[in-house]
């Protein structure tokens, strides 16, 4: 049984002084998966990731990764994995080629072997011709790029990706993603990612955990979790109503059946809500509040809509609601705070 | 087989660092800039022109009874005539002189000894004494400058006049003629360059260690690529020590730039070995890597880093003894130098490179520099081991 456990986490904890990061979170992680943590800013991501690459001590609890102890055999764990952390692991003024040879030799890796990887890298993400180009002249994605292949050097059984595709533009992201799909099923190599991006980890991951405040809320496949709120019961609706007030959406945050609110423009609202009559209680609300609605659509429910039925609708999604509007990628949804974009 | 790994990290670590470090332009020009920068501070603060003396007030005693001395006298008082670079008075000895001294009434003396005369009769170098206001450092020095430069110069006069009819057998007495004493100076050479350089090169590296080290640490830090090698299977030691390599191969590097420049530009000679300076230079290394480890294992943030650093700097850089001599401190500042490896770098190094000694004028010297080192590494390795597991 244990074989087929890539990594296990048992209450695991991380305090930052009175702060708790990460919550007594235990999930396992199976041998060749692909398995997401899918979280808003601050939730605890990097910091769980941190912990499982033996880069930050847990304060609490166990985890094992590749049957190993991340506080016991730190070392060896170290030898089994790979990071591609939040932050670029690479010097700027250091040609592709220099960089990657850097840590080819910090893994042991013979002159010949590594001539060989780094040359065989290389040609996975094409990248061939930049090799003996300062990484400094690179464009964000080409960074990237040769970022994902540094922590394949010594063809770790597990990987780490902190965020991959933050800051990318659509082609690159599309790129990026397709290269961990490719390592997944080519060379079976087990993933575990972090994303605030609804559709990545809808496409990429087996499983997902969902993180908020330092705890796993829910951890399933996606579909399950989208199953979870489109029963009967639940539902969501997308409403274009022009004369649209805020005290239109107040009234409609106080009712009973109403679950959460996004405000996506100037005229159009997200509701979801449960209960049988819920759409007439949301139709009767907002046309008693002298709301004219020219356009409903039920919608099926996304990984966002998941998400913020299990967080509930608190003070955080006040501020959710004003910024969701503004902060819609091209990925269409996107979760939570911005401004944590890839500085470099 | 783990110590050959930790050494060919530790080198490759190092081979990455002086990379980025050579094709930095900036740092480069750094590297060159300022020890040429404080090299020409200092002398524009500590002024060694003689030109730049006038009216010195200077008392001059001939307690020779000889006609070398009266020679010397006159000439001294035609070369004054000329330069109008002192003001010369009567003294009666040594003692008058000094209680002139304390008085203020004069900033110098210029004392020709009985013996003057009889010695270079016999073919020997005859000694001036020279006397300076030691309360007043800069002007010492200056005065002291001033004078040793005006009694060469006459010297090499007496010596064209002295050539052709010489039978002494001493070549130096023929040449050199005059030779300068120094009285009651604390050591070394008249030349303010002389005196400093040799606490410059300390210095550098010193800051190579204690600025550089802590620096290239916290920057990786803070953008994220001390993590790509902290999550290899690399020992937590092959970090430090690749940083220190790259660090002590810059420091030593801008030493030696130090040394070029005080030579070519400064006249800085140096009279001992020069194998020993670069020991010495290796050894202050040695005495403030544990420093270095330590500040850098107490420092999350660059911005951190770079002001623990300032603190801790600017007492060593004025206690070391780099600018001015420990002896002209008040008591309990000598105290604290007396416990900073910098001071016992100074020192050392200027022993040797202006007076020449050898290693074993600087066993104390050596054995404390060897033993704060091992010290502060016994206390900073296992702090920085720590440090990066939190
Ligand atoms: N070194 C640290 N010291 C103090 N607090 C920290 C530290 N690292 C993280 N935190 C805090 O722990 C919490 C979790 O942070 P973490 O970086 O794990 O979140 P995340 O889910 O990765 O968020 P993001 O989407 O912004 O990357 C945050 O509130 C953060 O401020
Ligand atoms: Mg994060």
């Amino acid at each position: 049984m244990t074989e087929e456990i890539a990594i296990q986490t048992n209450e695991l904890t991380k305090k930052f002084g009175d702060l708790v990061a990460v919550d007594k979170v235990s999930f396992d992680v199976k041998k060749g998966e692909i398995f997401g943590f899918l979280g808003p800013n601050g939730a605890g991501k990097t910091t769980t990731i941190r912990m499982l690459c033996t880069l930050t001590r847990p304060t609490d609890g166990t985890a094992t990764v590749a049957d190993l102890d991340i506080k016991k055999d730190d070392h060896e764990v170290r030898g089994h994995i790979g990071l591609v952390s939040e932050k670029l692991i690479m010097y700027d003024r250091l040609t592709a080629y220099e960089n990657l040879k850097l840590f080819a030799k910090l893994y042991n890796l013979s002159k010949d072997q590594m001539e060989k990887k780094i040359d065989e890298l290389l040609k996975l993400v094409h990248m061939e011709k930049w090799k003996d180009k300062q990484i400094g002249t690179y464009s964000t994605g080409m960074k990237q790029r040769i970022n994902v292949i540094r922590a394949l050097l010594n063809e770790p059984e597990i990987l780490f990706l902190d965020e991959p595709t933050l800051g990318l533009d659509p082609q690159s992201t599309a790129e990026i993603r397709e290269f961990i799909r490719k390592l997944n099923t080519e060379l079976n190599t087990t993933i575990i990612l972090t994303t605030h991006m609804m559709v990545e980890a809808d496409m990429l991951c087996d499983r997902l955990g969902i993180i908020d405040r330092g705890k796993i809320v829910a951890l399933d496949t996606p579909e399950n979790l989208k199953k979870m709120i489109s029963g009967n019961d639940n539902l969501v609706t997308e409403m274009n109503i022009p004369n649209l007030t805020n005290t239109m959406v107040e009234t409609l945050q106080a009712c009973e059946c109403v679950k959460t609110i996004s405000r996506l423009d100037n005229t159009k609202i997200k509701v979801q809500a449960n209960g049988d009559d819920a759409f007439d209680i949301i139709l009767d609300t907002v046309r008693a509040g002298g709301g004219k609605i020219t356009s409903v659509k039920n919608l099926e429910p996304t990984l966002e809509d998941v998400f913020l039925h299990i967080t509930g609708r608190e003070v955080r999604d006040q501020a959710n609601v004003k910024q969701r509007a503004e902060n819609r990628g091209p990925d269409g949804h996107s979760m939570g705070g911005g401004g944590n974009r890839r500085v470099r | 087989m783990k110590a050959k790994q930790l050494l060919s990290h530790s080198a490759w670590i190092c081979w990455k660092d002086l990379l980025e470090f050579a094709r930095s332009k900036m740092a480069l020009v750094m590297l060159l800039l300022m020890p040429l920068f404080m090299m020409i501070m200092v002398g524009f603060i500590f002024p060694d022109s003689a030109a730049m003396m006038e009216d010195v007030p200077i008392a001059l005693v001939d307690l020779d009874s000889g006609p070398m001395g009266e020679n010397f006298t006159m000439q001294l008082e035609g070369l004054n005539e000329q330069t109008g670079m002192m003001v010369l008075s009567g003294a009666t000895d040594i003692e008058d002189i000094r209680t002139q001294i304390y008085a203020g009434d004069i900033d110098g003396g210029i004392v020709i000894p009985a013996n003057f005369t009889q010695n270079i009769m016999a073919g020997q170098q005859g000694t001036i004494i020279i006397m300076t206001d030691q309360s007043n450092p800069q002007l010492s020095m200056q005065t002291q400058q001033a004078l040793s430069y005006v009694i060469d110069e006459m010297g090499t006069y007496a010596a064209i006049g002295m050539l052709s009819a010489s039978d002494s057998n001493t070549t130096l007495a023929t040449v050199q003629p005059y030779t300068v004493e120094i009285e009651d100076l604390v050591e070394g050479d008249p030349s303010y360059f002389q005196f400093v350089a040799p606490g410059i090169m300390a210095m550098v590296v010193m800051m190579s260690l204690m600025t550089g080290l802590p620096h290239a640490i916290s920057y990786e830090k803070d953008t994220g690529t001390l993590d790509g090698m902290l999550v290899a299977p690399i020992h937590r030691l092959a970090i430090i020590l690749g940083k220190v390599l790259a660090q002590t191969t810059r420091g030593m590097i801008q030493g030696i730039l130090i040394l070029l420049l005080a030579m070519l530009l400064f006249g800085v000679v140096i009279y001992g070995n020069i194998l020993i300076v670069l020991l010495i230079m290796l050894l202050t290394v040695l005495s403030f890597v544990g420093l270095g480890i330590l500040v850098t294992s107490f420092t999350d943030k660059e911005e951190t880093a770079s002001m623990i650093m300032m603190t801790m700097m600017f007492p060593m850089m004025f206690l070391g003894g780099v600018f001015f001599p420990i002896e002209q401190m008040p008591g309990f500042m000598q105290t604290i130098s007396s416990v900073l490896p910098l001071t016992y770098a100074t020192s050392a190094m200027r022993k040797v490179m202006i007076l020449g000694a050898g290693m074993g004028d600087i066993t104390t010297e050596i054995l404390f520099m060897v033993i704060f080192g091992l010290v502060f590494l016994l206390i900073s390795v296992p702090m920085f081991k720590r440090a990066m597991n939190k």
